[in-house]
């Protein structure tokens, strides 16, 4: 059996060729809008990513230090594409954005900000965002906009992985032992009330049709799919009212805050240094 | 029977013992003395085996617990792409972790029992993982210094005599190389900087460059087992040799990065062709690596929390793993 070379998972296969790098040298400015729309996906894949590497060195086996390592990686380097495009309607760099805005300046969902909590919270925060980020991505490769394209095409091929890791541990944690069931249970709970955050149309979505892709749109799959994990996983799923307050225009978690005090300081520390 | 005949049937099967056992020395020293390679199924000296499984553990154990003062970075590193790829390394670590833990499986040591030795500490790690990574230039002197000491620690391994072992280090040193390189990219950005960036290497170099040469183990007269892993063709070159090896290969670096190294007897030999250098303090290595380093306490206590908190993901992994095949069984059964 061969493998064609685009069947890689960390090489991206359709539109043009991509790293945050390149994104900056080709030239190509970003609307406003579409800059802001960036923002969205961009502040979503860092903070996760920033998240989930707290894991690396601290997981429950070797395997899950590489896995969640893996993932998280991914999620920052999507980061970079998204905040790189966005850049360039701002004349910005990855790094401005990251590491020189202010909490209220992000656009992040709430779901991605929550804490790690245990092993069986982080997994239903990554089951959540990797099926919703699925659909996303799916629907985003046909965007008009030719480099969200090509980054929706590179980030999918990651994200399916990322989707099959989070759906193997939700069946193991909830079919293995009682503890086990216990606790991923209690994770999904302590996640499923910002799940809604993910799906709200704004200004922003509604002002790139073909461009951007509907947050509700993406509602009914995730809706249907996710159920069927969790019931295959003997798990219930959660009927919980959702967390009051949570658009992307300003409205942000406690979390925040210390989130970017961690992965700003030393940028901070020393502006306009190069590293 | 009688006893004469039981005692006679005795010696004849322990001279068949002897002679195999004779046969299968004699085909092991014959692989060493052609430099081949000795695999997992091969007979063995138990003195070799042992030997192996403690090397190979360590190294592998050094691999994990050197994940920390790295991962300790991660969260804060100052920009997105040194981000990804400190996180990569890290990764890579653990990688080198796994390989290392299978070859010395191969030994006959399950993984369990030598992780078990690793948080009992009755295992011994690289005791320059018990140094802290208080700045970001640590990371880039961790990865040239330290990388770069295990660079020449382990080429001369790719050969060792053991086969897994010798093919695990292969993988290894070639990710240990980038990793050495990312480290003196750090290190020259910051020393091409501003000059606080600047001090922010130098200090750092000045605080790992000691313990770095301390990594290659102790002077030649003080290292008993060195030889007969050398006769093992395990190990190829003695520490001193090694260190000196690194040294040399230092300074010249050192020099295009602009800073210097801590040694004011640092100095070129013209008669030897190699840099001489001063006194390393082997009460502080003894120190450190028999538990009173600046970060010893800190280092185990991290890595039993991750394996005790994570003891109940383990068994329910292994819990599901047991209903599935059940039920699988099941399934074919019916």
């Amino acid at each position: 059996m061969s493998f064609a070379s685009n069947d890689s998972a960390t090489k991206q296969s359709a539109g043009i060729a991509i790293t945050a790098e390149e994104i900056a040298e080709q030239g190509i400015t970003a609307s406003e809008d579409v800059a802001r729309y960036a923002l969205y996906l961009g502040d979503d894949a860092l903070m996760l990513g920033q998240r989930l590497s707290h894991w690396i060195s601290r997981a429950p086996e070797l395997e899950e230090d590489i896995a969640l390592g893996n993932i998280a990686l991914d999620l920052v380097g999507h980061a970079r594409f998204f905040l790189t495009y966005a850049g360039t309607a701002w004349g910005k760099t990855e790094d401005d954005l990251a590491y020189f805005r202010d909490e209220e300046e992000f656009r992040s969902c709430r779901l991605v900000e929550q804490e790690n909590g245990d092993f069986g919270q982080t997994i239903a925060r990554q089951l959540i965002f990797s099926y919703y980020q699925h659909e996303l991505y799916s629907k985003l490769v046909e965007s008009q906009d030719e480099t969200l394209a090509a980054i929706a095409a590179k980030a999918l091929k990651e994200v399916q992985y990322h989707q099959d890791h989070a759906a193997q541990w939700l069946l193991r944690l909830g079919i293995g032992t009682e503890e086990s069931h216990r606790r991923i249970q209690e994770g999904l709970y302590y996640m499923w009330p910002y799940i809604d955050d993910l799906f709200h149309d704004d200004d922003v979505t509604a002002a790139l049709p073909g461009i951007a892709v509907q947050p509700s749109s993406l509602r009914e799959n995730f809706d249907r799919r996710i159920a069927e994990i969790i019931s295959e996983a003997t798990l219930e799923l959660p009927q919980v009212d959702q967390a009051w307050g949570g658009d992307r225009s300003g409205e942000f978690s406690e979390a925040r805050g210390h989130i970017l005090a961690e992965m700003q300081v030393l940028a901070r520390q020393f502006p306009g240094a190069t590293w | 029977m009688n006893a004469p005949q039981a005692d006679h049937l005795k010696a004849v099967s322990d001279a068949a013992l002897g002679e195999d056992e004779q046969a299968a020395q004699n085909y092991f020293d014959q692989l060493i003395s052609e430099d081949s390679r000795v695999e997992p199924r091969d007979w063995m000296p138990e003195g070799y085996r042992k030997t192996l499984t403690r090397q190979v553990s360590q190294h592998a154990h050094s691999e994990i617990i050197g994940m920390q003062p790295e991962a300790n970075w991660i969260t804060r590193a100052p920009s997105l792409k040194r981000k990804a790829i400190l996180m990569a390394k890290v990764q890579d670590e653990a990688g080198h972790g796994l390989y290392l833990y299978s070859a010395a499986e191969t030994l006959g040591t399950p993984r369990d029992v030598l992780n078990q030795q690793l948080l009992d500490g009755k295992a011994k790690y690289s005791s320059i993982f018990n140094y802290p990574a208080r700045t970001w230039a640590d990371i880039g002197a961790i990865g040239w210094l330290v990388d770069g000491a295990a660079i020449c620690n382990q080429v001369p391994l790719c050969r060792a005599s053991y086969g897994p072992y010798g093919r695990a280090m292969v993988r290894i040193c070639k990710e240990e190389s980038f990793h050495q390189r990312q480290g003196w990219e750090i290190l020259y950005e910051l020393s091409h900087g501003t000059p606080e960036q600047k001090q922010m290497a130098q200090d750092a170099v000045n605080r790992f460059y000691g313990p770095a040469l301390q990594m290659f183990g102790p002077p030649d007269e003080d290292s008993p087992n060195s030889k007969q892993s050398m006769a093992w063709n395990i190990k190829r070159f003695s520490n001193d040799e090694l260190r000196q090896r690194f040294v040399d290969m230092m300074v010249p670096q050192a020099e295009a990065l602009g800073l210097t190294l801590p040694d004011p007897d640092l100095k070129w030999n013209e008669e030897r062709g190699h840099y001489d250098y001063g006194k390393l303090d082997w009460n502080e290595f003894k120190s450190v690596i028999s538990g009173h380093g600046p970060c010893n306490v800190q280092r185990m206590q991290r890595r039993r929390a991750a394996h005790s908190e994570g003891a109940w993901v383990r068994e329910a992994a292994a819990e599901y793993a047991r209903k599935m095949e059940a039920h699988n069984a099941e399934l074919i059964g019916a």
